[in-house]
Parts: C-alpha cells; structure tokens; sequence
C-alpha cells in the first residue's frame, strides 16, 4: 500500500507541474498563438495526466482530459487554430483538470459530486462545440500518409544520382564519362539516362558547351560519402544529388533511433552522423537557405525542408530524424540534470551542516587555546572545507523565484479581466535564486501586494487615458540581489499613492495625530499599519484595510523589511529585502557584559572604538555624535538588563543600519565575524523583544541573534522618549 | 578534313569520320557535318575511324540525331568503332541512336 501511496505521491506532483506548465504555455501562446512548439507542449500535458491517471483509474479525469488532449490534437495538427477563446477554455480546463485530480486524490471510490461532473460536460461541450464533425476522422488518417512518403522512387536498392553538368564543364576539363566510368568501379550501373534537355538546336548548339545530364540508379555497398567523393572533382561544374536507396531509409530510421541522446544535436549533423547526408550536402542546403533568406522576404523554409527539396534524402529520414532531435530535446529538458529530492531530507542535511559548523567552531577554539600549532593547518583547512559545504548545502535548497513570479502572470490576468483593466505583467530578474523556504513565504505577501497593485494602483483604461497614459497599465516584478539579501520589487505605473489622504484616514483612523509632522515616507508607511485602506470602497479583491499589516508582519517573521515609494500619478514601488536564507548566516559577534550577541553581518555598517575625535557619546541628551552625524544608540547591556560589572571596560560601538535607518549599538567587545547557525527559539521566548534566534557558540554557550530592525525602532524611541526628534542646537 | 564523303546520291549522303570525336575536334566536325545536313534527305555517318570519343563527341551525336529528326531527315550511324560502342553501351544510349551494332569479332578480346 505504501509503495501505491508513494506513486500516487509522485502522480500528485507531476500533474501539478505539469499544470502549471501547461498554464504557463496557455498564457505564452496568447502572445505567439502560432508557436507550434507550445502547442505540443500543452497536448503532452493532456496526454501525460491522461495516461497516468488511467493507471490509478481515476475515470473522470481521464474521460475529460482525453476530450481536451482530442481538441489539442486537432490545434496540433492544424485542423484547429487557437484564438483567444479557446485558450481561455483551456485554461478553465486546467483548472477543472486539478480540481478532478484533487477529487480522485482524496477518494476515488467516491462518485463525482454533481458540480464536478456538470462542470466537466459544459467544459467539454465548450471544447469541442465548435468543429465535432469530421475533424475526428482526418486526425486519424494523416499520420499514416506521412509514414508512406517518399514513394518516388522506382528502384528500392539502388542509390539515385542526379548529374547536371553546367555549359563549362568540357572546358574546364571535365569528361562526364570519366566519373560514370569510375563510378562503376565501385558498384553496378542498374540503369542510366543520358538526356540533355537543354541543347539548343540549329547554329545556337555550341559543341563546347555541355548540355549533358545524366539520371543514374546505381546499387553499391558504398555510403554516401564514398558515392559523393567520385564526384569530388566535378563539384564546380555539376550539380550532384545523390539520393540513398529507399533499402538504406530504414538503416537510416534505424541508426536514427539509436543515436546518442545526451545532447541535442542539430538536424544536418544527425543526418551527416547517420550517413544519409554528406557534409557537402548539408553545406550546400544551408547555403541555400542563407541566399533565400538574404534574396528576399519570403519566408525561409526549415533545413529539413530544403534538403527533401533538393532530393538528397527522403522524407521520412528527416521527419525521423526531427522526430529524434524533439525526443532528446525533451529528454534532456525532463532530465535537466535534476534529483528530486525530499525536503525533510534536503532540512536533515542543512541541520546536520549548522551542527557541523558549531562542532567545527569547538575545535578550532580548542587548537587555539591548547595552542596546537601543528593542528592548526589542519583546523584551517577544515574551516575553509567546512564553510564552503556550509555554503553548498544552502545553495542545494536555493531556488530561481522566476516560477513564483510567473504564477502572478495568472492572477493579472484573471484580475484585470474581472476589473476591466488592461494590464500587462513585465517579470525580470526570475533567475535570482533564494531559500526555498522563504519563497514559499513570500508567496502570500506578494500576491497581496500585485493584487493591491492591480486593484488600488492601475487606473481603469479611461481614467488612464485622461490623464494621458497609455490605455494599458503595467506591473513590473523584479528580483535582484544586493548585499546578501534577495530585493523583490513589486511597482507599477498607476495612480501612485496620495499622501495627504492616506494621512486624513489615518487620522481618521486615529492612528496618528493632525499635526503629526510625519515625512511622506512616513505617511506611505502607514499603508501597513492595521485598519487603514486607501481605497475608498473595498471591492472583492482588496480594500478592507486588512492585509497590509500582515503583509508587514510575515515579511518581518522573515527577518525581512518592506517599504514603498510612490510618485502620485506615476507609480508605486513597493520594495521587500528578505535574507537570502534562514538558516545560516554570516554574523558579528559582540559581546556586553558577559553575553554574547549575533548581529548579522550585512547589516554591520562599521564599528568604531569609543574615541572623542571620532564620536562621542551624549548620555543626557542620548544620541551618538557620529563624525558630525547624530544617530540614536542603544546600550546593548543595559537594553537587555544585564548589570554592569566592569565600568573601566572600554566600550565600542557598532553601527547597523536596516533600510534608511541608522542605528549604534554600544558594546563592550568585539568578537568579530562569525559562522552563525540560526536556532529557533522555543515558543516560550516568542514575545522577547530585539531577539529572532539563538546560536551555539564553539566553546557551548549561546549566543543570542539581535532583531536589528527592532533594536533600531527601539534606539529611536529611546531616543524620541528623551529629547524630541531634533538635531541637538549646538550641531546645528 | 577528317571527314570523308563517301558516297552521295540523291539527296542521301554517307560520312565517314576518320578522327577522334572530342572536345578538340568537335567544333570543326560540328561545322562541316551540319553543313551537309542543310542540303541532305537522308545521312549516314560512318563511325569506323572514330578512334576516340567523349562525351563532347557524343553530345554531338545526339544532336545530330535531334536536328536530323527534326527536320525529317534519315539519320543513322553505321560501323561504330569499339570506342563509340563502348561509351554508347556505358550511357545506355545504343536505344537512343536505334542503330544496328555490328560487333567485330575481337571485339571482346579487345
């Protein structure tokens, strides 16, 4: 049962890539309805859950996606053309695809609910409503005349050979019957014509010239290069073809099929490797192709096209060879070297590496205070090893945020269907790679976000072209990385934000107070505070004031920030920075009375010892004079209750800086950088302010991970308590 | 002249060629034969000292055969040297010419 379980488990996945690949192919071909490439793509889709759910016997599924696979069938060949209309059809069948799926899933025994199986009949009804009759039979037949092609040739083991002699033939030396004579050494001559269809009549017949052509069916054992090298000679004053007898197609068909597939090869050199062209030919056809699409603005056919036209090999060897190229191109791409790997093992490993890492710490404390000075190399060159596994094994669980990106390409277009809005999704930076585990965080957030943006920030086409915009609005996701974090930008160019009236409903709200004095970045900020919606009615999307705030709050449990730029009746720009991963970071430890504390290192601006010609610290007015610049401070020590013991200690401070803010954390040691393994804390330690985790250190004591966007917003209210914020007269 | 008449009678006429048939000949022979075929009813052409042809050699030929058809003109070939026969017999044109071939009795010796 366990292994029927496991299949099912690997069914359940496929389907659903499959899926949204097959989404991602219905949203591309509205862009490029003719790329037939997709369009196979979507009927391998059908067909694949097709087949898999035939081996779990989930009916439903297979008797709708076998109508929909039908319908693709009929695109794929033609019969039918893809409009908008059938892609939207298809793209509701997927959806209703999954939803069988998850029915059959749960309890195939169970008889489809009554919806369900409604909505299958109306599905299928809309799929094939159009053009039911007689398509079914022509799908069947035209694979089959394809398969016979090539029936042009008479003699079925003999090599056809086409000899056009051009008029300079003789007096460039050449005797055509010196290469028919040669030819002869390497195999029988079973038929020849000799015409010469060109020769004028009458004094215009200049005996120099040659008019000759020459139709030769030839049986040998020799391959085609060998055929083609007695020619070698004449290649400037004939024109050669050498067709392989319709006995070689199949060695041809077969060498085709057994040929290497670890990586795709182009058409001419399969056919050249197989032996049914030679690289001459291949030249040539690609010249061809060249002067064709140089000459003019007629479309350029394939290669595989032209070498049939010039009938140096049949049909079906290049349909069987295309055939082979498809195969190994998706094997390839199935394959992409990809390992599907379990995520509880893949978090063992990263697990068993933060162990790894801390064990490693422990050692090379021990080297240094035995003073080992013979294991010290050894211990350095385990750090080094040890970091860059550290390293690897972050990057196995990495992931390209391009797939949650193109998810989105769905949500605007259901929503800007639904709002009457003519929006256009622009993605880049897809391949920035980050923790699987933050992305899949960061899906709901965002989705919130690009709803909010279609819905409060692209204006209705009307309303746009009033104001003189281009009726097509446009939303821009863009991923980067900067400084160890993943940045992810959500912007678009729509009514952007009014800060006066965001003020008057928080106001309202009693959020902040009239003559809060705020900035306008204070303002926008307030967008994520709880119970405020810009919008004056809320619609089903977005609105009601909910959602920001928790938008805030699951990018801070990621130890991430979010903010927003706005241009009034330009655009918004909202910007999430998150950490690249949440497991293991390069921190700086610090120490303040005994305790050790973990800042991470990106956001460390620089440390400073306490030195009056470089800043001084104003413990009645509370701030840091930092080189002229005033920042707020925190006494790490004293902001987490620890008594001083040593008051001669010299202190240090260290400068963080989260976003815009600036803050400096007075310490009392610096311990400089180190590894950090990032350990939860229990729930017991929830509620704790200024602390996201806890470390091991390598001598076994623990180490606590500061929360340096709080600790700033706590320096700065420290320091508001006391003085208000203004800079202090005597600097200004 | 390599070329020979033989006998002319009634508008018919019989040429003897009595040279190789190639490249380098062919242009004269071209000439001189087309001449007689303005004026003839009926041409022979005695092949017998043709010691080498080509394929310059027989393109001519063939369009003397061409020409003379199409102008109504009798036109055969008569006594082929070894060397026309064997080209002939290579490019599966004997048909063509419609020619009776005398073979030479050391013909296969040779």
């Amino acid at each position: 049962m366990s292994e029927f379980d496991a299949a099912l488990n690997i069914f359940a996945q496929e389907s659903e890539q499959l899926l949204a690949d097959m989404e991602d192919a219905l949203l591309s071909l509205e862009a490029n309805p003719a790329d037939s490439e997709t369009i196979n793509s979507l009927f391998r889709a059908m067909h694949t859950i097709k087949g898999s759910s035939g081996l779990f016997g989930f009916n439903p599924v297979v008797s709708f996606t076998h109508q929909a696979e039908s319908v693709l069938d009929k695109v794929r060949n033609g019969e039918r053309s893809i409009d908008a209309e059938l892609i939207s059809v298809l793209l509701d069948s997927k959806d209703h695809t999954a939803q069988l799926i998850e029915h059959c899933m749960a309890d195939n025994e169970a008889p489809l609910p009554d919806e369900l199986a409604g909505r299958s009949e109306q599905l299928i009804r809309r799929l094939t409503g159009k053009q039911e009759t007689g398509g079914q039979l022509s799908s069947i037949e035209i694979p089959e005349l394809a398969a016979e092609g090539g029936g042009e040739i008479s003699l079925d083991d003999s090599w056809l050979i086409s000899l056009v002699f051009y008029q300079d033939a003789f007096r460039n030396g050449m005797d055509p019957l010196s290469f028919i004579r040669y030819l002869r050494t390497l195999g029988e001559i079973k038929q020849i014509m000799t015409i010469a269809p060109g020769l004028p009549s009458g004094d215009d017949m200049e005996p120099e010239n040659c008019y000759l052509q020459f139709k030769i069916a030839f049986q040998s054992d020799a391959n085609k290069k060998t055929i083609e090298s007695v020619f070698e000679f004449a290649d400037q004053d004939c024109d050669i073809k050498i067709l392989p007898p319709n006995s070689k197609v199949e060695e041809y068909l077969k060498l085709l099929e057994i040929q290497d597939e670890s990586q795709v090869s182009r058409l001419g050199d399969m056919l050249v490797q197989v032996g049914a062209l030679t690289q001459n030919d291949v030249d040539q056809a690609l010249n061809h192709q060249r002067v064709i699409r140089e000459s003019d603005e007629q479309a350029v056919k394939p290669l595989g096209e032209i070498l049939i036209e010039q009938q140096v090999v049949q049909q079906p060897v290049v349909e069987q060879a295309l055939k082979k190229q498809e195969q190994t191109k998706q094997k390839l791409a199935g394959e992409a070297n990809y390992i599907r790997v379990d995520a509880a093992k893949l978090g063992h490993l990263i697990n068993l590496v933060g162990e790894l890492v801390i064990s490693s710490a422990a050692m090379n404390l021990i080297v240094e205070r035995h003073g080992l000075s013979d294991a010290g190399d050894v211990a350095a060159s385990l750090n080094s090893l040890v970091s860059s596994i550290r390293d690897t094994a972050l990057e196995l669980r990495m992931v390209q945020i391009g797939e949650t990106f193109s998810r989105f390409r769905r949500v605007v277009r259901d929503v800007s269907k639904e709002l009457n809005k003519d929006i256009e999704l622009y993605i880049s930076g897809g391949e920035t790679e980050l923790d699987k585990t933050v992305v899949e965080k960061i899906n709901d957030p965002l989705t919130h976000l690009v709803r909010n943006a279609l819905d409060h920030g692209i204006e209705r086409p009307e309303q746009r072209i009033a104001v003189g915009k281009a009726p097509q609005g446009s939303v821009h996701l863009n991923a980067y990385h900067q400084s160890g974090h993943i940045v992810i930008q959500i912007s678009d160019d729509g009514a952007g934000l009014n800060s006066e009236k965001i003020a008057a409903k928080a106001i309202a709200a009693g959020l902040i107070k009239p003559d809060h004095g705020l900035a306008k970045e204070g303002i926008y900020d307030l967008i994520f505070a709880a119970g405020l919606s810009t919008k004056d009615e809320a619609t089903n999307l977005s609105g009601r004031g909910v959602g920001m705030d928790v938008v805030k709050k699951n990018i801070e449990a990621l130890r991430g920030t979010v903010s927003v730029d706005s241009i009034e009746g330009q655009g918004t720009t909202i910007n999430i920075e998150l950490p690249l991963t949440l497991a293991i970071i390069d921190g700086f430890m610090v120490g303040a009375n005994r305790d050790r504390y973990i800042i991470p290192l990106s956001m460390v601006d620089e440390c400073i010892e306490m030195d009056p010609n470089e800043c001084e610290i104003d413990e009645v007015e509370h701030y840091i004079n930092l080189r002229g610049q005033v920042l707020p401070y925190l006494r790490l020590g004293d902001y987490f209750h620890n008594r001083r013991n040593d008051f001669n200690k010299r202190e240090s401070i260290v400068v963080v800086k989260s976003g815009q803010l600036k803050a400096g954390f007075v310490v009392d040691e610096l311990h400089g950088e180190h590894q950090t393994v990032i350990k939860p804390l229990g729930k017991v330690f929830e509620k704790l302010k200024g602390i996201t985790g806890a470390t091991v250190l390598g001598d076994g004591n623990v180490a606590l991970i500061l929360d340096v966007q709080g600790l700033i917003q706590a320096a700065i209210k420290h320091n508001s308590r006391t003085t208000p914020l203004q800079i202090p007269k005597h600097l200004q | 002249m390599k070329i020979e008449i033989k006998q002319q009678k009634k508008g018919g006429i019989q040429l003897a060629v009595q040279d190789e048939m190639t490249i380098y000949t062919v242009q004269e022979q071209k000439r001189q034969i087309y001449e007689h075929l303005r004026s003839a009813r009926e041409m022979q052409i005695d092949l017998g000292g043709v010691t080498e042809i080509d394929s310059a050699g027989l393109q001519l030929l063939m369009f003397f055969k061409r020409e003379a058809l199409s102008r109504g003109i009798k036109f055969s070939l008569v006594q082929h040297s070894q060397a026309v026969v064997e080209v002939l017999e290579l490019l599966n044109l004997s048909k063509h010419f419609g020619d009776p071939i005398v073979l030479s009795a050391d013909w296969k010796s040779s």
